[in-house]
């Protein structure tokens, strides 16, 4: 560290100075580059079981304007200057409208949207050289058969979530699975991606039950009595097993099963110890400056929808920065092409599956309090990267982008 | 499917037998190097590894007397004409921040062994000696302060009044003026280091790191993690005068000492960028790529650079090797391997030695830059980040 003796003065690189002086006021002067960035959310936030997981009004968008405020630090220095022009949409509203009215200011829209509203907000979109960066739909199927060209993922897929949580769960030994499954269509995509996961890595699921969504309020005055004596009775009678693996993205049922079960056993999946690409309590790798950074200016902590949008902002930052340019066509083939990486305090560098326009990224998994492990975990190896252990690698895909 | 994985029965059976699941390579690797690859705990293992730990405090307790010796020195150092005709030549003192640890370390580097830990506030991350080699500086980066260790007493006497989350920093050579990079808030502090008073602030990138100043003291180096600049400031002004862009996430710069080159590390990039300070573009880069270990592994961070600029050490992080490069050609000639999570170094002052702090492993790979070889490994406190040595 440190330590450096002066040896001289070096004329030429005062010569340097004065001469960059002069080119960088003269730049200065210059009207900066605007780049607008979209982004495309959903009106309202959904019910959550616990109160404690109740997303907030600005859930996503604030991670997309602290990437703003990112970009700009470093924009001062390139004479660029970020913008964020944010739409919500209604559920009966037309989306591919509203994208196409972005369209119109930026070149760069986030979507946090439905699988089928994305598709459809993709397809308007053809041909007028706008990228999408899908920052909240999970679904496997928009990264094979149904991928699309103009479309980048910058959320996880199941499988990539499902794999992860099960390369743990492997690693620590828990083998024997008893999955319980939401009765809705989300929860049933999950439970395939830990069905998956399960074969791939040499897992077993010992027994499945479906958790029937018989409707009702999320919360009751009186409610916690009942759900003491239903999940004991629900879990009861299940062959041997090592942890309870649940698919509930409804929100329905999981969170009512720690300390429940009939047999002392731990839970994974929709609730505790459960797979994401980010987590509040995440501070590793750096993560302490992103995490202050968002606090002031969120008054809370960051979250997986929150750190979606701003690696996705990130993304056309960093491509703005590299080509050093706002124009759209170069920056977004930058993104698609093989020099794109970034970081963003996972650990190691992100970059694009170039087959389906998928963020190779880590998957944490975090028990609401603390992260418990990182997958990919060691000993699950691959010849490219090892981030491609987790979700639906190259020879597998169905994509085929246009 | 072109995935391969160690099956998990493979998995158990390692287990059973002793062995971590580290891939087969690397642990052929740990094992040239005399260790295991015990890091990468199964949880069966972890018992074993809190007991080393209980084993390692307790022998720094056990080797107190130390200081005694010093003393016993100093006394002699009256009587004698010079401690310097008695001692050996490579009796140097190193400190060591322990991040995780809240201690540093103290290394007295002719018996390499640890002859001191010292308590410090929290997160101790850069360190370094003040130029008159009485103080030590620690940067306590949860605390939002510089300590200030007497050298002599190992014990924290002071604080720096740094911004938020100080974690490296540069000094002019007549020590006067403190350079701290605050990731907190994209800026540099400029601290006066005789009144300890902040004097001004110059304001950077995202999460400003690595500082370096330039040998004739004109320019300061900063870089910034999440904008991927070197930011090159005029001491005299306390302006940018110019922004390098560089690969992801760069942590660390140093220059040749002739101030020829500037080189800096990419963190997340996997690179090493080499600038002319003069032109202040990238002229070159060094790649690095390690046989059987995948490429986002390898995280380059501290350097080291000879005095004669011939030879570069940089440490690759969680790839647990220093790479050997030739200063002139750029070319990787040789990759080290050390402890696990390799960050910083320093040379000893006659550049016999260089010390290599690795974050995972809790210890301090010495290598021999004349044979380019490991030849030793002590064992520190948890986590060691920073390493500082006394100039003679």
């Amino acid at each position: 560290m440190g330590g450096h003796v002066v040896l001289g003065v070096l004329a030429r690189s005062l010569i340097g100075a004065v001469g960059l002086v002069a080119v960088a006021t003269a730049s200065r002067a210059a009207e900066p580059i605007d780049i607008a960035i979209g982004y495309l959310g959903r009106a309202g936030v959904p019910q959550t079981l616990s109160p404690l997981d109740q997303p907030a009004a600005d859930d996503g968008v604030a991670g997309a304007k602290l990437a703003i405020e990112d970009n700009n630090t470093t924009g001062k220095f390139l004479n660029q200057r970020f913008t964020l022009v944010d739409r919500r949409v209604k559920d009966d509203e037309d989306a591919a409208q509203a994208a196409n009215e972005l369209a119109a200011k930026t070149g760069f829209i986030l979507a946090d949207l439905p699988a089928d509203a994305l598709l459809k907000v993709a397809d308007s979109l053809r041909g007028r050289g706008i990228t999408l960066l899908n920052v909240g739909a999970t679904d496997d199927r928009l990264r094979e058969q149904d991928c699309r060209a103009n479309v980048i993922h910058v959320a996880p897929t199941r499988s990539m979530l499902a794999d992860g949580l099960a390369q743990y769960l492997v690693w620590k030994q828990w083998k024997r699975w008893l999955l319980v499954t939401g009765s809705h269509d989300k929860d049933k995509l999950f439970a395939d991606a830990l069905r998956r996961a399960a074969t791939r890595f040499g897992a077993k699921i010992v027994e499945e039950r479906t958790f029937e969504d018989t409707g009702g309020a999320r919360r009751t005055d009186s409610g916690v009595t009942l759900i003491q004596r239903q999940m004991p009775v629900f879990t009861q009678k299940a062959p041997a097993y090592d942890v309870l693996v649940a698919a509930d993205e409804s929100e329905v049922f999981a969170n009512y099963l720690p300390y429940r079960t009939w047999d002392a056993r731990p839970v994974a999946g929709s609730a505790g110890l459960r797979p994401a690409s980010w987590d509040p309590a995440q501070d590793q790798w750096g993560a302490t400056q992103l995490q202050n950074r968002f606090m002031k200016l969120a008054s809370r902590r960051m979250d997986a929808l929150d750190m979606q949008a701003w690696m996705a902002v990130r993304m056309v930052g960093e491509a703005a920065s590299r080509t050093n340019s706002g124009d759209t066509k170069a920056m977004s083939d930058y993104l698609k092409g093989p020099n794109f990486t970034i970081a963003a305090f996972k650990g190691t560098r992100l970059s694009l599956r170039d087959w389906n326009l998928q963020l190779r990224q880590p998957i944490l998994l975090a028990d609401g309090r603390m992260i418990v492990s990182v997958s990919p975990q060691e000993g699950f190896l691959h010849q490219v990267s090892e981030l491609d252990t987790l979700g639906v690698d190259r020879p597998e895909t169905k994509c085929k982008l246009q | 499917m072109l995935m391969k994985m160690i099956s998990p029965t493979d998995q158990m059976h390692h287990e059973k037998r002793g062995l971590s699941e580290t891939p087969i390579r690397e642990r052929a690797m740990n094992e040239e190097r005399g260790r295991t690859g015990r890091d990468a705990m199964s949880p069966h293992q972890i018992s074993d590894r809190g007991r080393d730990q209980r084993v390692a405090s307790l022998a720094g307790k056990a080797r107190k007397p130390f200081p005694q010796r010093f003393n016993v020195a100093a006394g002699l150092l009256a009587a004698a004409l010079s401690l310097a005709a008695i001692a050996p030549a490579s009796a140097y003192v190193a400190f060591v921040s322990n991040e995780k640890g809240n201690t540093v370390s103290v290394i007295d580097t002719d018996s390499w062994t640890v002859t001191k830990t010292i308590k410090v506030g929290q997160r101790p991350r850069g360190i370094a000696f003040t130029r008159d080699g009485k103080f030590v500086m620690v940067a306590v980066g949860d605390d939002d302060t510089i300590q200030v260790i007497d050298a002599k007493k190992m014990e924290v006497v002071d604080t720096l009044p740094s911004g938020p989350d100080p974690e490296l920093f540069a000094q002019d050579a007549q020590g006067k003026t403190l350079y701290v990079a605050n990731e907190n808030d994209n800026t540099v502090t400029v601290l006066d280091l005789e009144k300890r008073i902040r004097i001004g602030d110059v304001q950077v990138g995202v999460e400003p790191e690595g500082m370096m100043l330039s040998p004739d003291g004109k320019i300061l180096i900063c870089t910034s993690e999440t904008t991927n600049m070197a930011h090159f400031i005029d001491t005299a002004t306390r302006k940018i005068v110019a922004n390098v862009l560089v690969d992801a996430r760069p942590r660390y710069a140093e220059f040749k000492s002739d101030g020829s080159e500037l080189w800096v590390s990419a963190e997340i990039g996997g690179t090493v960028s080499i600038i002319d300070p003069a032109k202040r573009e990238v002229t070159g880069k060094i790649k690095f790529a390690v046989p059987g270990l995948r490429s986002e592994a390898i995280q380059p961070v501290g350097i080291a650079l000879t005095k004669d600029g011939k030879t570069g050490f940089v440490a690759l992080g969680p790839a647990n090797r220093v790479a050997v490069v030739d200063g002139t050609t750029h070319e990787v000639k040789k990759y080290l391997l050390v402890g696990q999570r390799v960050w910083h170094m320093e040379f000893t002052p006659d550049e016999k030695y260089l010390l290599v702090t690795n974050g995972v492993s809790n210890d301090v790979s010495v290598i021999d830059v004349a044979a380019q070889k490991v030849i030793k490994t002590i064992q520190v406190g948890e986590l060691p980040w920073g390493i500082t040595i006394a100039q003679p």
